[in-house]
């Protein structure tokens, strides 16, 4: 995805681009590798998410097309999929909401910290994703200062953080916040400043340059990062498995669970066959507004 | 009033930027704790045992070396395939370009519970053995994109003139590719290497699918979560951590200073072509 990370212009792009066979030589290796690793394993899921299971030997199935394995798999697992998206639909709200100050002064203020300043945001990535979110059970574990701060203004419901949904939704915000800050910046450095210079001269009052010049011009920006956020939030199980309880799962701790340990292959087949779907359509309605030249 | 107005902006992105690094500080102080029970949550007391006896628990470094092995592997062949990827997608023109990108695309936004799903059900139906090779499979798959997306940033923002005037230098194909194209499109390369390790090194979703009785680093850690995390991985992360920033920031530091010193006039990447001049006249048919 060019929003991701900063590129230049194009302009060697189509100037220089030749047609031989040795294009064909060069995407063969690599694409044969997706083809066979990442294309050909959704047509294998595809096939055990309709599988039969054989009668008397559990974690045992026969190839069949069980179509109702799907409606059966809904039926029972519905809750988790609604909580996945409505966590991680929060989540990514809150990761714009905080992304956007911090990708806006980077883009625009923040002159030769810039380089230094994206490299603070991508670091944090370098310590272990587990471990991270293991940091924040510490940070808030009900002796910690924060619940007891809210505590002290009675704001929280449960009178805790850690083991309810808040604590999952922090942990699914905080953990996909990079995602949501590179694409901003990405569409904001674009933005040519003159523009708001322009708008300024004009006698448009800060808000109204930022709600008709800024903000339409960074939606791309938006775009990307709210799919960049939204997606891996929706698949993560990691959070809500370390900071939630056990009414916090969300569709991934069903798919792990029932496929490693359940050895339920169908349903948890079925399962990441409809959140593919769901994302899916999200990811080609994105293809609709921008075409595919801007993916990659 | 006015002042604080103009400064708030600053103020929200610095805090910002703290937020982010408030659990690594929290990981990197528990690296110095000596817990009370089995579980390294709350400070206790100053110990620096953990550092100084950073494999004392078993299977925290052996866990650690399996996923530095697996990641150097996964990295150098990820970064070779991608690499060639870019190279076609912004220098030639074929047949299925929509299908190309799409697909180089989608493991980028699939969920990691999905890609981990489905390539289990692939080597499951295959009676394929679980086990390290699988791992490294699973990591080159989904590494490749992040390549290719780095790899071609940093192609099309290459001044194409440079390669035309080695060209009209008489320069053959190979030496304009080996003393200005490689050398100009290398940091990238780099750059690609690194956030790709850093993705294979720390996965633990798709590996966890994939990895039968193998332990990498992720996944011995999701295994000790629940009978309590050594304070040894706490200072391995932490280690991790502290040299990946000082790779970063020292390629940064060195990108800027050469920036500097070739503020002639001219741009950067044309300074790096000039520097290869050299090379590129050895390379050359002698008359």
């Amino acid at each position: 995805m060019a929003a991701v990370l900063p590129s230049a212009g194009k302009q060697s792009q189509v100037s220089a681009q030749r047609k031989s066979r040795t294009g064909y030589f060069l995407l063969l290796p690599g694409m044969t590798w997706l083809a066979i690793f990442f294309a050909i394993p959704f047509v294998t899921l595809f096939m055990t998410s309709l599988q039969a299971p054989v009668a008397g030997k559990s974690g045992q199935y026969v190839p069949a097309f069980q179509v109702s394995n799907y409606p059966d798999a809904l039926a029972e697992y519905w809750p988790q999929f609604l909580r996945s998206f409505l966590y991680a639909g929060i989540a990514t709200g809150l990761a714009l909401l905080i992304a956007y100050p911090l990708a806006y002064f980077i883009a625009f203020k923040a002159g030769r910290w810039r380089a230094l300043m994206l490299v603070l945001v991508i670091a944090p990535s370098f310590a272990s994703f587990l471990l991270r979110t293991y940091a924040w059970k510490t940070i808030l574990s009900d002796e910690g200062f924060i619940t007891s701060f809210f505590n002290a203004l009675h704001l929280l419901p449960d009178d805790r953080i850690l083991n309810t949904s808040i604590a999952v939704v922090a942990g699914l915000t905080y953990n996909f916040l990079p995602f949501m800050i590179l694409p901003l910046y990405a569409a904001l450095e674009k933005i040519d400043p003159r523009l708001l210079e322009a708008s300024n001269d004009l006698y448009a009052s800060a808000f109204t340059t930022f709600r008709k010049i800024t903000w339409p011009l960074s939606l791309p920006g938006v775009v990307a990062g709210t799919l960049l956020t939204f997606i891996p939030a929706a698949g993560d199980y990691i959070n809500s498995e370390l900071l939630g309880s056990t009414q916090d799962r969300m569709i991934g701790n069903v798919i792990q669970t029932n496929f490693i340990e359940f050895r339920d292959y169908p349903t948890a087949s079925a399962l990441s066959f409809v959140l593919m779907a769901v994302i899916l359509v999200m990811v080609f309605t994105y293809i609709r507004r921008a075409g595919t030249e801007d993916l990659v | 009033m006015r002042w604080i107005k103009s400064k708030l902006l600053s103020v929200i992105a610095v805090l910002v930027l703290i937020y982010l690094f408030i659990p690594i500080a929290v990981v990197a102080t528990l690296s110095f704790n000596k817990p009370e029970g089995k579980y390294n949550t709350s400070w206790n007391q100053f110990s620096l045992d953990a550092w100084t006896n950073i494999c004392g628990v078993p299977g925290v470094c052996d866990s650690f070396m399996i996923s530095v092995r697996i990641g150097i592997i996964s990295t150098i062949f990820a970064t070779i395939l991608g690499t060639m990827i870019a190279f076609a997608l912004v220098r030639y023109r074929f047949r299925g370009r929509a299908t190309t990108n799409l697909l180089i695309f989608l493991p980028m936004t699939t969920p990691e519970v999905v890609m981990g799903a489905s390539l289990l059900a692939l080597f499951l139906n295959l009676r394929f053995p679980l086990g390290e090779t699988t791992i490294i499979i699973a990591h080159i798959m989904f590494t490749i994109s992040f390549v290719v997306v780095t790899v071609k940033a940093r192609l099309q923002g290459m001044d194409p003139r440079l390669e035309e005037a080695a060209r009209d230098l008489y320069a053959s194909p190979r030496a304009t590719f080996r003393y200005v194209t490689f050398p100009l499109v290398a940091p990238g390369i780099a750059g690609a290497a690194l956030l790709g390790f850093s993705l294979s090194f720390d996965d633990f979703i798709i590996s966890f699918f994939n990895a039968g009785t193998v332990v990498t680093f992720p996944i011995y850690i999701w295994g000790a979560a629940q009978r309590g995390i050594p304070v040894q991985v706490n200072a391995l992360a932490t280690l991790v951590f502290v040299v990946a920033l000082l790779i970063v920031l020292t390629s940064q530091f060195v990108s800027y200073r050469k920036r500097k010193a070739l503020e002639a006039g001219m741009s950067s990447d044309a300074a790096i072509a000039g520097a290869n001049v050299k090379g590129l006249e050895a390379a050359m048919p002698r008359s």
